[in-house]
Formats: structure tokens, sequence, C-alpha cells
């Protein structure tokens, strides 16, 4: 009897691999996990973007506050479409928000980018070269850091923020953070 | 949404040709060079479709260039330069998946693929004696008639 | 109205294969000659109606009618006529179509051609064919028609991407189709053996010619491919292991195992199963390696846009054809027993010693391309499976079967003695042995694996021709040598041609893969840099026009010891209508290896550039060799014995009555 059941080999292993590809289909093979989640925010310090302000922008001023980090550049056709987000979240003052202007090839096009379609963030580092990009683990932009007060990251958003995503996922999130005492 | 932003990150860095590594990237000392390029071809380029950083002109792929020559330059052995991308990427940046416990298999297949194959050689082997000699008891043919209708059907 | 034609004779097409992979089918079963007479002509009439649809979708190019929404994606009035046509399967639509078109004419070819198989066989063969294009019939007509309008049409169309539009990149995916498709007839074959529960020397002398057609087309394929990305992606690699390489790569280890087997199917009238899997096997990777491609589940190089629609019809049709097929094998394997018998050490054992090496490194690559999916799927986290692991497994696994290769054709059929095939190998062995020292004294910072490489090569190439002079006698008795080289049978030369090709590739390889010498910099008009020897003198660079790009042209001059060695012209394209870049690199060929120069940006205001110069060794030796490789098989094809339908089932019949 074990003589025919050889003959069921291929077709099991068959099976088995169209499971896989078919949980496969489901799979985004380019969304990558951060490597942060629950540890510090990396070490950076960003100079300031010009035409904005002087004060530039580094991981001791994440510490005290929950906030969110946001990954831009004004080449950046993605971040276009999250920008008014971005825009109602700062009039609503539910949370501050940190900019990183990423790789900008002119040194004025961030801050003449902000100026023109409106400035959400508290506090933005100019980084031409990637050094916090890479530190933050990013793959592209826009992407979106939940810090807590303690300077942990909590979830990184791949992609453009939007209402929804707002109100399911970060908002809740947030709020928790908040309230926790001390932390 | 995800998938729009892909589509427009994909764009930006279109998978072409051209010149990754660029001259004023090289390093003086030709030994860290080397090693540059060599830990360069291990790392897979986060933003592009499936290239090393040394095969990419994409700009993520060129700053993680200079990352790697800056902290060789600075003293950093081979190791700590792929730890330290790795702790921010994740395994996904190495071409060479590390040996861990999640790639045995992948490791280690290649060698049980060969034994089960030697296996079912020597099953095959033994079977096909066992066939023979209860096929040379069986009164229609013994092995030699076999042996000879054999050699007759050979072109 | 072209559109719709073509639309509505595709429409016919599947309605003729629903016919056609019905009632021939039941016809065998029933014994009803005239439902199996229908097979034929179906097949034919199949034929021609996807033809028309494949001229309707060309002529929709060719006139670059931008209502049809695929004409418009792909395509755009400035682009050279060439690439019109080419770029009716530079897209997923066209390509599907291009694939049912070649289904098809393997179809009408067995209908044509095959008159001496036995009716009920060949309506069987033709059903299980029929099959296989409705799913794709289907997949085309319901997720993927080229036939869609747009309403309204646009002025002009967004080009074909511009790495599409290049002569080599024009022919390789119909060589590949050519080959994956061709796989689909062993796959048939097979198929239908099972239904009889019978497989015997006829079957495999049927089978061969279609899978020798099948593997040539995909050698050929794939060597196209790897020249285009040698010189057009610009850093003179020819191999990155990407899925889509992949996919392409393990039909043809799949079908080489084949080819391989299937001759002691022949000879010995065993491993009758396993053949029977191996063709069942091979087709199915090439299925796989569609989904892999249009599904969009790994992340690849060169990936048509992907839609996840898609990827579930396509998984749906993998599940159908192979799992249908495996349940097939499955149920009547155990019918198919082998009534042959053979030494360990023999020639049967050399071809499946091949067999156990081919299978494996197929498994290791297929693992390789999917264990990132798998581990992903499992929870496992992301993982990359790049060149240096496939580099680190597969070469450990063809290192025993090239040492094999040579050996093998020195064993008697039956029972053999390896001694005397060793003796026999002695000028070989002495000679790899050399050449693997002189390249280490030569190179001694190159690769372990090139060196090696070099002596396998040598010890392959001479062991193969060894055995060529002992098959003709000819340092016994020379004279007579002309007459037994025309005796030879043409099989026997596609072996050893097959074989020594593939020396000759694995020289190529190493040399490419371990010796290449590279210099990156920014050179000023007059310039000179060296590179291994060759002296690269900058001339300077100007802007040119094509007819849809515009390209700025850098002139080097090279020179050997100051003697005139060639003149290059590298290009940096922009293709204006996508503002795409391509780098066409400049390369001149010579035996010892290739010239290769490429040029980059501009910097500064002095017409300085950046260069990147490569003097990549014995490049040309894996072109040479895959040439050589698809030459026997092309020679092997024209053997008499192996001419399409010419066996006929008779003797061996006999036998099996006989018991």
């Amino acid at each position: 009897m074990p003589d025919r059941l050889i003959y069921y080999i291929p077709l099991a292993l068959f099976c088995v691999l169209s499971i896989y590809l078919g949980i496969g289909l489901t799979l985004d093979p380019k969304a990558l996990p951060s490597m942060l989640d629950g540890k510090p925010v990396p070490a950076f310090k960003l100079p300031p973007v010009k035409n904005r302000d002087n004060r530039g922008f580094s991981n001791t001023d994440l510490i005290g506050t929950v906030s969110l980090v946001n990954i831009f550049g004004s080449w950046c056709a993605a971040c276009r479409i999250e920008h008014p987000f971005l825009m109602e979240l700062a009039t609503e003052k539910k949370i501050i928000i940190h900019g990183i202007d990423w790789r900008e090839e002119n040194p004025n096009a961030g801050g003449n980018w902000l100026k023109r379609y409106g400035d959400p963030y508290s506090l933005v580092g100019d980084d031409p070269y990637s050094k916090a990009a890479i530190a933050f683990g990013v793959t592209g932009a826009p992407e979106t850091f939940l810090v807590d007060k303690k300077g942990i990251v909590r979830y990184k958003h791949t992609g453009p923020l939007n209402r929804k995503i707002w109100t399911n996922l970060l908002s809740p999130m947030i709020e928790k953070l908040q309230i926790r005492k001390g932390s | 949404m995800p998938r729009i932003f892909f589509v427009i990150v994909s764009s930006i860095s279109i998978v072409t040709s051209a010149l990754a590594v660029d001259p004023n990237e090289i390093l003086k000392n030709p030994d860290l060079e080397a090693r540059a390029r060599a830990i360069s071809k291990g790392l897979r380029c986060v933003v592009c479709q499936n290239q090393s950083i040394d095969d990419s002109d994409a700009s993520l792929a060129r700053d993680l260039r200079i990352l790697v020559r800056k902290r060789l330059s600075a003293g950093d052995t081979n190791k700590q330069v792929l730890d330290y991308v790795v702790s921010r990427y994740g395994d996904f940046v190495l071409l060479k998946p590390p040996v861990k416990l999640e790639t045995l298999v992948l490791w280690f297949s290649p060698f049980i693929i060969i034994i089960i194959g030697l296996t079912a050689g020597i099953i095959f082997f033994r079977r096909q004696r066992y066939n023979l000699k209860s096929a040379s008891l069986s009164p229609a043919l013994n092995n030699q008639e076999r042996e000879k209708l054999n050699n007759m059907l050979e072109d | 109205m072209i559109a719709e034609l073509g639309h509505f004779t595709l429409i016919l097409a599947l309605s003729v294969a629903l016919i056609q992979a019905f009632f021939p089918l039941l016809g065998a079963q029933k014994g009803n000659n005239v439902w199996i007479s229908l097979a034929p002509p179906a097949a034919i009439f199949q034929f021609l109606l996807v033809s028309i649809s494949f001229a309707c979708l060309t002529q929709l190019y060719i006139t670059s009618d931008f209502s049809v929404v695929n004409v418009a994606k792909n395509s755009n009035t400035a682009i050279p006529m060439i690439y019109k046509v080419s770029g009716v399967w530079g897209n997923h639509e066209g390509s599907l179509l291009l694939w049912v078109l070649i289904l098809s004419i393997f179809g009408s070819a067995v209908a044509y051609f095959g008159n001496n198989l036995p009716p009920d066989f060949r309506a069987r063969v033709l059903s299980v064919q029929s099959m296989i294009a409705i799913g794709f019939y289907t997949f085309i007509l319901f997720t993927s028609n080229p036939f869609e309008r747009i309403i309204p049409p646009p002025i002009n169309g967004r080009d074909l991407n511009p790495l599409l539009q290049d002569p080599g990149l024009a022919f390789h995916p119909p060589m590949l189709y050519l080959g994956y498709v061709g796989f689909s007839m062993a796959f048939s074959f097979a198929i239908a053996a099972l239904i009889e529960g019978r497989v015997d020397a006829a079957w495999a002398r049927w089978v061969r010619p279609w899978t020798l057609a099948a593997w040539l087309f995909l050698t050929g394929g794939i060597a196209l491919g790897s020249w285009w990305a040698y010189y057009e992606l610009g850093w003179g690699g020819w191999w990155y292991w990407d899925p889509v390489e992949n996919a392409s790569f393990m039909p043809w280890l799949a079908g080489t195992a084949l080819l391989h087997s299937a001759t002691v199917v022949e000879k010995r009238d065993s491993l009758k199963g396993w053949t029977v899997l191996l063709a069942i096997i091979t087709f199915s990777l090439s299925l796989l390696g569609t989904f892999l491609v249009r599904s969009g589940v790994l992340t690849s190089v060169h990936t048509f846009a992907t839609d996840p629609t898609r990827g579930v019809f396509i998984l749906g049709l993998l599940i159908f054809v192979i799992g249908g097929s495996l349940v097939l094998f499955a149920w009547r394997g155990p019918k198919l027993i082998n009534t042959g018998f053979f030494q360990p050490i023999s020639r049967e054992g050399a071809l499946l010693f091949n067999n156990l090496g081919m299978i494996t490194a197929t498994a290791a690559v297929l693992l390789g391309t999917l264990y990132p999916l798998f581990l992903d799927a499992t929870g496992g986290g992301k993982i990359s499976v790049g060149p240096p692991f496939f580099n680190a497994v597969f070469i450990p696994i063809m290192v025993p079967i090239t040492i094999a290769m040579a050996v093998g054709p020195f064993l008697n059929w039956k029972r053999a003695d390896l001694i005397p095939a060793f003796s026999r190998l002695k000028f070989a062995l002495t000679l790899a042995l050399i050449m693997t020292a002189l390249t280490w004294v030569w190179q001694k910072n190159g690769p372990m694996a090139a060196t090696l490489g070099m002596g396998l090569a040598v010890w392959l190439g001479i062991g193969t021709l060894s055995e060529l002079a002992t098959k003709l006698h000819l340092f016994r008795s020379p004279i007579g040598a002309w007459y037994r080289i025309k005796r030879l049978p043409r099989h026997k030369w596609g072996m050893s041609l097959g074989h020594l090709g593939f020396a000759i590739a694995i020289a190529g390889m190493a040399g490419a893969g371990g010796w290449t010498k590279e210099s990156i910099q920014v050179m000023q008009p007059g310039e000179t840099v060296t590179v291994a020897g060759y002296d690269f003198r900058f001339i300077g660079a100007n802007h040119i026009r094509g007819p849809n790009y515009t390209s700025v042209a850098g002139k080097f001059i090279i020179t050997q010891e100051e003697k005139l060695i060639t003149t290059l012209v590298a290009e940096k394209r922009t293709y204006l209508v996508t503002d795409t870049l391509t780098t066409e690199a400049a390369i001149h060929t010579m035996l010892s290896g290739d010239l290769y120069a490429v040029i980059g940006d501009s910097e500064g205001k002095t017409g300085a550039f950046v260069t990147r110069l490569y003097f990549n060794p014995l490049v040309v030796w894996m072109w040479i060799g895959t040439l050589v490789m698809v030459f026997g098989a092309l020679i092997s094809l024209t053997d008499q014995r192996y001419r399409i339908g010419a066996p006929k089932r008779g003797r061996k019949v006999t036998v099996i009555t006989a018991q």
C-alpha cells in the first residue's frame, strides 16, 4: 500500500504550495515592518529648513509629549495628497506634528513648499542626505511615526495619512498614550 | 491608498540602467572601497524592485552607499556596518539571508532534497532487482530470454 | 471594426476549444471514431482563429489605433515600426495573446504532422491541449482583454516602455513563450498517457522532439534575455537571480531532466512514472512562472502591471491544471510498470544522476524564489533571497553534475564499469588540472569558483570531445573517420554538442563572473584611463536625436600598446514621451573578453563626463556555448528516429502482452 501512496506526494506538495500562493496574494511584498516599534527614536540632530526658522529638530525634542514625526519632501507627489489632511490635523490641535524634510536637492525647496501649501509642523529638520531617514528605517515618503512621551516609537504608518486611518487607528492609540500618566 | 503610494514611489525610482556608484562617492583607500563595494552588493535597495544598492541609482540607495563608506572610514568592521543597516531595515535588506531558525529550511533544503533523492534511488534499484527476481520466476520469459529480447529491441 | 473582429475570433476560438476539449476525449474513451476525428481539424481551426485575432491586434498597433486601450497604453506614433510590432507582446494582455497563439501553433502542428500517432491517442493529446487553451482564453477574455476600447481616444499613445525598445527584447518574449508553451506538448502527451495507462518506448520517442524543441527555444530565450540585460542595464551583469529569471530557469532545469529521463524510458522501458511526472512538473513550472510574474506576489525587476483579480484567476488556473494532472498522476501513475533493468553504474544510471542533480537545482531555485513568500505568509517576517544565496547553493550542485556529464557518455547501457571510462578521460583530467593550475597562477586574487569553473569547462569540453573521438575511432583508424562521422546518429551529435556547448558556456560564466575589471571616474575629453591593459581615451560627448529620444553619445578610442583596437560610442538616451533614461553600453567583443563602456552624467562645463569602463573576460563564450547547445538540439531534432510521428508503436506491445 505505501507503494501507491508515493504517487500522492507530488499532489500533497502542490496543495501546500497553492495554499501559500493563495496567502501570498493577500500580502504586499513591499510593505516592510518597522524595526523601531517599541524602541526609542534613534538619535538625530537636523539643521533647520531654510526660509522657515532657525531651530532645527533633534530626537531630544520628542521627550515630554506624544507626537507625530512625518517624513516628507517637496519632490514627493504622495505628500501633496497627504498634506491637506495634515493641515486639518494641525488646526484641530489634537497632536503635535514634527516634520523631517527629506532629500531636497535644492535647499530652498522645502521651505518654499511649506510656504506655498501651508505649514502643519511644529519643528522641521532638513535631511538632504537621509541621515535621520535611514536611522528611522524610512523606505519612502510620506511615512509617519507615532512617538510617545518617553520618546518611544509606538507605530509607523507607510503612505499618506487620511481621516480614515486617523479615526480608526491613530486617534485611539494617541488617546491611550496621552492618558497613561508619566509615560 | 498604500497602493497609489507605491505606484508613485516606484515611478520615481524606475528601474533603469544608469550609473549606480558615482565617482565622488569612491573612497581614496582602495581596501576600504573594495570592502564598501562588497558590502553594497549584499544590501538590497529598499525602494527599488529587486536590486542591490550597488546596482541601483535610486537616491536612497546612494545615501546608503555613502553611509556604508562613512562607517567603514570611521573604523567599523563589515559586520558592524551590516548590523547597523539591519537594525534599521530588518533582515529584508540582506540579499544573503542570515542562517537562523526561520531560514534553516531554506539553507538546508538542498541537502535534504539530495538525501531524499539518493534514498529514492536506492529504493528504486532494490525494487528493480526484486522485480527482476520475481519476473524471472514467472514462466513466460526467463532472464535470458528477457535479455535477448531487450537486445533485439535495441536499435 | 478590427478590434471587434479580433475580439470576436478569440471568442470563437474559445468555443472551438470547448468542443475540442470535450468530444475527442469522450470519443477516445467510448471508441467513437467520428468524435475522435474531430480533434485535428478543430486544432487547425483554432489556430486559424487565434492567428486572425493576433493579426488584428498587430494591425491595431501598426496603424496606431489609440481608440484601443492596450495600444494607447503601450505604443506611440513616434516609435519605429519594429517596436510598434513588438509592442504587441510587450504588455500583459498582448503577451497572453501571443501565448495562446503559440499554444495553437503547437496544437495544429500535432494535428498536421501527427498522422502516425494512434488516432485515439492524438485525440486525447489535442483535447488536453485544448483544456489548457480554454483556461487562457477565459483568462484573456475576462480579465485581460487586449481589444478593449477607450472613449474618447487619446491623441497619442503613452509609449512602449523604453527598455523594451530594443532588438534583443523584441524577440526575447516570443522565444521564451515558444519554450514555455512548447513544454505543454510534453505535458499533454503525459496526461494522454496517464489516461491510457500506458507509457512505452514509442511514447518516449513521440515526446522527445516536442520537448527538445521547447528546450531549444527556452535556451535561446533565456540567453537572449541574459544578453539583453548584459548590454542594456549598463553594469555588465547578465544574471541576477531575479524571480522572473528564475521563473524561466526552473522549467529549463526540469526540462533538461525530462530530456534525459525520456531516453531511459525509450531505451530501457524504465523510469516511466518519474518521466511522466517530470513532464507534468516542467510545464507546471512554466505556469507557475506566469503566476509569479503577473500576480505581484513577488517583487522583481521586471514585472507586468499587476492586478489582484488576475492573480486569483491564474491561481485558479494553476490549481485546475497542475492539481488536476497530479490527481490523475496519483490515480493512474501506479499503472505504469517498469519492465527494464539497469545497474546503478550504467548509462541509465548516469542519466538518473543528471535527474537527481537537476531536480535538486530546480528545488533549490524554487525554494529560494518562494521562501520570502513562505516566511511572510507564516508571519516569520520579511527577508530577501538574492544572488549571494543562489550562487552559494547552486554552484555546489552543478559541480558534481558537470563532472558526471563527462563520464556518463562513456558508460555502456544497462551495466558499465567506471574504470575504463575514467582511463579514457585521463587526457581530459590532465588538461583540466593544468588549466586550473594556470588559472590559479594567473588570477590569484580571483574567486575560487571561477578558477574551478575553468577547470570544469576543460574537463567537460575535452571529455566530450574524447568520447566523440572514441565513438568515431578518430585515432585508431582515422581513414574511415569521415564515413563514421556521417554514419553517427544525429541524436548522438546532439548530445555531444549539447554537452560541449555547456562546457563552453561554463568558461564564459567563470570569466564574466570572476575576473571583471571595472573603473569608475570622471573623464575630461582627451583623458585616458587604462583598464586591464586597454587604454580607453575619452574623445568627448555630443548630443544626437533619435526618432523618439535624444541622446548623449560619448566616444572612446581604445588602444593597446599604441595599437588601435576599436572605437566605442556609448549612449545615454532620454525617451521623450515618458521622460525615461536608458543606457546603451558600447561593447567591443573579443574572444578574450568584452571592452565595455558606459557614459553617465556630465560634470562641470568642460565637457567632462562620468564614465564606467569595464573589461569583462570571456563573456562571448557564454553566447557561443548557448549557440552550440541550441545547434546541437537542432541537429538532434532532424534525427530520423525522432521525426515527429515517425516512430510507430509496434513491437514493444508484444513484449507487454508476452508477460
